[in-house]
């Protein structure tokens, strides 16, 4: 078993006709994910990499019978994208666009509310099943089939600590890239709550970042909720106050709140072991293992 | 972004919220022309992107020409927590009986948009909402409805504004979440909201601060961006398209990926160096960028050593490799000594292509910025 996506799991790409949604197709069919439309206002009746790309995301959903969407579109157009998926409707889309402002998420977030779809991002490398799908930008090549269960803010620190895991043997059941934005749909408490109830998930690593609250309620939830052992990492120690790192959310704020001190002391008290390197999580999942 | 409080409130009047007469001045001799001008007493308040500038001696109050013409002196070029200040707003002083606040901000947790009412004005809100978090009504918007008129009228209530005042106070509250909501603000601020004998309301400071996501769309407010304020390299940085933090360490780092950038950052400090900047050269890194943010942190005279760490994903090693060789292959003399770490797609080939003539190879995290702060120590030293 596995969160979220699987070998059933059946994809549409929103933006599929531009240079990242046509790459990333590629790179999600090779990797064996079911990508079985696109979906490009004005470009229906294409073919892109072999698959055919439809009008609308609602008319791609019901002639090939999809459930899951990833979004490549430009930030400028990407809200509306959000709500066309949640309208289609589906059951998970993955929103890798980076730079939407905060105020389309803010609405496209309220609209997710009011809907039974998981919205994974936006700004995140997507979700990886090992061996069975990826949805997203995430390199197939260093991910393998396993019991740890992954969530992350962050792209490229997710690949180093998968790079630790599986050097010593840790395969993951799956993986959930969560995003770096301020307002995102799924968050570290919507996953840990997916992997806790996954048989196949034995231990669960969290890498948070500064900025915002997430980890903290995430420490709270896992305290009175989840039953599978919990690994986190914090990333931005050295982060000053003020300063956008990056990731439009990873910003601690001039009174002091989303600092690393704040999130590390609130998942330790929860009983979650914090690793000071990105190997020292692996290390903990060995233990607990 | 951030804009200067006289173009915070040139959006502001443009709405129809009230602020004091006011005129902008680059020399001591036109802020005294627009003292003369709006009549004296004055403020003269250094626009520079600072908290607590009052504080720290950039906004002072002047009854005479004279007083004017020194205090433009002295505040003009100063140099205020690090900001060079190069123009003051020469503003009538209000003669107020309170000082209230009202702000509109997204609350990240909630996802929704929050607006704020409170009596204590005229101080650090922040440090109001940690004391005494109750002395602030605040009212989360529906981002689907915009904010209801009862809302702004809910939250001047229970914030205990002076019934003398509420109406006005409310109207303005729903003009500045109106405004935020059109210019895709992120924060609006009038702090303080000043209340004048005659029970006339106005905004004697002014913060408004926007998505930068959202400058796009924006395009006269983007124009307003001050590049000019901004440290020497952040400034090459935006040219350069890097996401680029300057600290004051001595160990430069370069990597792809907000969260691993950020880690590597952390593990400098962990094995007891000191980072000297965040810099994030994105995704598909090619020989130009590479070369580009090399230049970056190079030009930064407090680094002694470099950290050039990549985890490709649809990065590849070999390309960074080929980029990092000819760079440095450019130079006589390396300036600084560069370690490097490649991992993920074509690492391997990127480490054979490596040229260690130039470069010292490590093959893991930890290594490569342990080395990295052994060589910013032997630099030093």
């Amino acid at each position: 078993m596995s969160v979220l996506v699987d070998e059933d799991t059946r994809v549409v790409v929103q933006g599929i006709t531009g240079g990242e949604g046509k790459f990333h197709t590629e790179q999600m069919l090779a990797y064996g994910t079911s990508v079985v439309a696109g979906a490009v206002p004005g470009k229906g009746g294409q073919e892109v990499a072999g698959v055919p790309v439809y009008d609308t995301v609602s008319r791609a959903a019901r002639e090939e019978d999809a459930d899951a969407s990833v979004v490549f579109v430009p930030p400028a157009f990407a809200a509306d994208a959000l709500f066309e998926a949640l309208d289609a409707p589906l059951d998970l889309v993955v929103a890798i666009t980076e730079g939407i402002p905060t105020q389309d998420m803010s609405r496209v977030y309220r609209r997710q509310q009011e809907t039974d779809t998981y919205l994974v991002g936006p700004n995140c490398p997507g979700v990886i099943t090992p061996g069975e799908a990826k949805l997203g930008i995430l390199p197939g090549n260093i991910f393998s089939d396993g019991s740890v269960g992954l969530i992350s803010r962050s792209g490229t620190l997710t690949y180093q600590v998968v790079d630790n895991l599986t050097e010593r043997g840790l395969g993951q059941s799956t993986a959930i890239g969560i995003g770096g934005d301020p307002i995102i749909g799924t968050d570290f408490i919507d996953a840990l709550e997916l992997f806790d109830a996954d048989s196949e998930t034995d231990a669960i690593v969290m890498c948070g970042e500064i900025g915002g609250e997430d980890e903290e309620d995430a420490a709270e939830y896992i305290d009175q909720h989840v039953d599978t052992p919990v690994v986190g990492f914090i990333a931005g120690r050295t982060a000053p106050p003020g300063k956008r790192m990056g990731h439009a959310g990873a910003i601690v704020s001039g009174s002091g709140t989303g600092t690393a001190e704040s999130k590390i002391n609130a998942l330790e008290s929860a009983g979650v072991p914090i690793g000071d390197t990105p190997e020292e999580v692996a290390d903990s999942v060995d233990e607990l293992l | 972004m951030r804009l200067h409080e006289y173009q915070a409130k040139e959006v502001f009047v443009e709405a129809g919220i009230p602020v004091p007469d006011a005129e902008l001045a680059r020399t001591a001799e036109e802020a005294v022309a627009a003292a003369e001008e709006i009549g004296y007493p004055v403020a003269i308040k250094a626009q520079v992107h600072v908290g607590g500038r009052g504080k720290a001696g950039g906004i002072e109050l002047v009854e005479t020409e004279e007083e004017a013409r020194e205090a433009a002196d002295r505040i003009l070029g100063m140099d205020l927590k690090g900001f060079h200040v190069d123009r003051v707003l020469v503003e009538d002083a209000v003669d107020f009986v309170n000082e209230l606040y009202v702000g509109v901000t997204m609350d990240r947790g909630v996802g929704r948009p929050v607006a704020m009412v409170s009596t204590r004005g005229g101080v650090n809100i922040e440090e109001v909402a940690e004391e005494d978090p109750d002395a602030i009504a605040r009212e989360h918007v529906d981002p689907a409805f915009g904010m209801h008129d009862f809302q702004a009228r809910k939250a001047v209530y229970d914030a205990g504004i002076d019934r003398d005042v509420a109406g006005d106070v409310a109207s303005i509250l729903t003009t500045l979440y109106d405004l935020w909501e059109e210019r895709d603000g992120s924060d609006a601020e009038i702090n303080p909201l000043m209340v004048t004998a005659d029970d006339e309301v106005i905004a004697a400071d002014a913060v408004f601060n926007i998505d930068g996501d959202a400058l796009f769309r924006q395009p006269d407010l983007a124009e307003m961006e001050d590049e000019a304020a901004e440290d020497d390299l952040e400034a090459k940085a935006n040219e350069y398209g890097f996401d680029y933090v300057r600290l004051d360490g001595n160990v430069g780092i370069i990597g792809n990926g907000a969260g691993l950038v950020m880690t590597t950052l952390d593990l400098v400090d962990y094995y007891g160096g000191a980072p000297a900047n965040f810099l994030d050269i994105g995704g598909g890194a090619k020989a130009e960028r590479v070369a580009n943010a090399l230049d970056m942190v190079f030009s930064d005279e407090n680094v002694d050593a470099v950290v050039f760490n990549i985890f490709g994903g649809i990065t590849r090693g070999d390309e960074v490799a080929n980029g990092i060789n000819s760079a440095l292959g450019q130079f006589d003399d390396i300036p600084k000594p560069v370690i490097v770490r490649l991992a993920g797609t074509k690492a391997e080939e990127g480490m054979e292509i490596l040229n260690t003539d130039l470069v010292q190879v490590e093959a893991t995290l930890e290594d490569a910025v342990q080395a990295a702060v052994a060589a910013a120590e032997e630099v030093d030293s």
